[in-house]
């Protein structure tokens, strides 16, 4: 029965602590990382994967259904959820041009892509002109949403 | 099923039932205990929430095929410990990404409740979140982390198609799953490839 025991906390000290390691790069990635597009992958992947190491882990040690269907909630809802915020902050990032160009190998969804004269509520801001200039043009139009 | 005669309120209802016992759900988990008065509190809170502030209604519907299920759920709870473990290397190692990449990738699926499992799928799979989703073209804008060359971007795009097929298959309506024999895309029309 000890042997359980002490089978089942090293399992969960294991899990809490790969969990924060991954939690740690998920930090690390948002200094190292060059541009916000780039940063939301390291805020999401990791950092989802840390969140759910954490809560098994947690799971294993409270041990009590209460807590563990409390955790299992907490899992779900943050990876229905983290997605979703990274979606959000990048959309807007490429539209207000915060993307580091010289970084990507190709931009499908740039210029040239979409016949001008077509009424797209989705189109970036101005991804045409998007070399740095960043003039009062480029903020104030173009609501999202 | 589909009678147009039905009324407004009884296809109200039924839109409304999978958020009511997810909400009844939710409730129970969270206080831990299963008793007849959480699960009719529950009610009580599912139903006041769902009148209150009412939400779109998920058109299409969806069925459930459990071995195909099955097989996206193993699949993309693999996907996403892999991801989690290649993005934090990603990170740490020395040489740090090199490019990334933003690309079009052209669906066959023309469900809502289908795009948005597929969406939220391929944000935490491997290397790739979607940015921008053109609902009229079903055209997905997803960034990538990290390519090489070329031959990473086919990759990603036949990555995007095999989770599509993934999930149309276990959600799918008949029809949805008859459309993946359309023929596959490797690339959106009119958009030759570019690299700039």
């Amino acid at each position: 029965m000890s042997d359980l025991h002490a089978l089942a906390d090293t399992v969960a000290v294991v899990c809490l602590l790969l969990g924060s390691l991954l939690c740690l790069t998920a930090g690390l990635g948002l200094v190292r990382f060059p541009d916000v597009l780039t940063r939301m992958h390291a805020g999401t992947k990791p950092q989802v994967l840390g969140v759910l190491l954490i809560m098994v882990g947690g799971a294993i040690r409270l041990q009590g259904w209460s807590a563990t269907w409390m955790l299992l909630l907490v899992a779900v809802f943050q990876m229905m959820t983290a997605p979703v915020s990274a979606h959000m902050i990048s959309r807007v990032a490429y539209r207000r041009r915060h993307v580091r160009r010289d970084l990507l190998l190709v931009d499908e969804l740039g210029a040239g892509h979409r016949e001008a004269g077509t009424p797209h509520g989705d189109e970036p801001a101005d991804a045409a002109t998007a070399r740095g200039a960043r003039g009062p043009a480029g903020y104030g139009q173009g609501s999202l949403g | 099923m589909n009678e147009p005669a039905e009324p407004r309120f009884g296809q109200h209802l039924r839109h409304q039932v999978p958020l009511l016992l997810w909400l009844v759900v939710v409730w129970n988990l969270l206080w831990g205990t299963w008793s007849w008065a959480n699960l009719l509190s529950g009610i009580v809170v599912a139903l006041a929430v769902t009148l209150l502030l009412p939400l779109p209604p998920v058109v299409g519907g969806a069925r459930l095929h459990p071995g195909a299920a099955v097989v996206f759920l193993v699949t993309f709870l693999g996907d996403l410990v892999r991801s989690g473990a290649l993005v934090a290397w990603q990170t740490v190692r020395p040489r740090g990404i090199a490019h990334s990449a933003i690309l079009r990738v052209q669906l066959r699926t023309d469900s809502d409740l289908l795009l948005t499992v597929l969406t939220e799928a391929i944000s935490l799979v491997p290397g790739s979140m979607v940015i921008d989703l053109d609902r009229e073209r079903r055209e997905l804008a997803l960034h990538v982390l990290h390519v090489d060359d070329e031959r990473d971007l086919d990759r990603q795009r036949a990555s995007v198609h095999a989770t599509e097929e993934r999930v149309v298959r276990a959600f799918g309506s008949a029809e949805d799953i008859a459309r993946l024999r359309e023929r596959p895309m490797a690339r959106p029309a009119g958009t030759p490839g570019r690299t700039s």
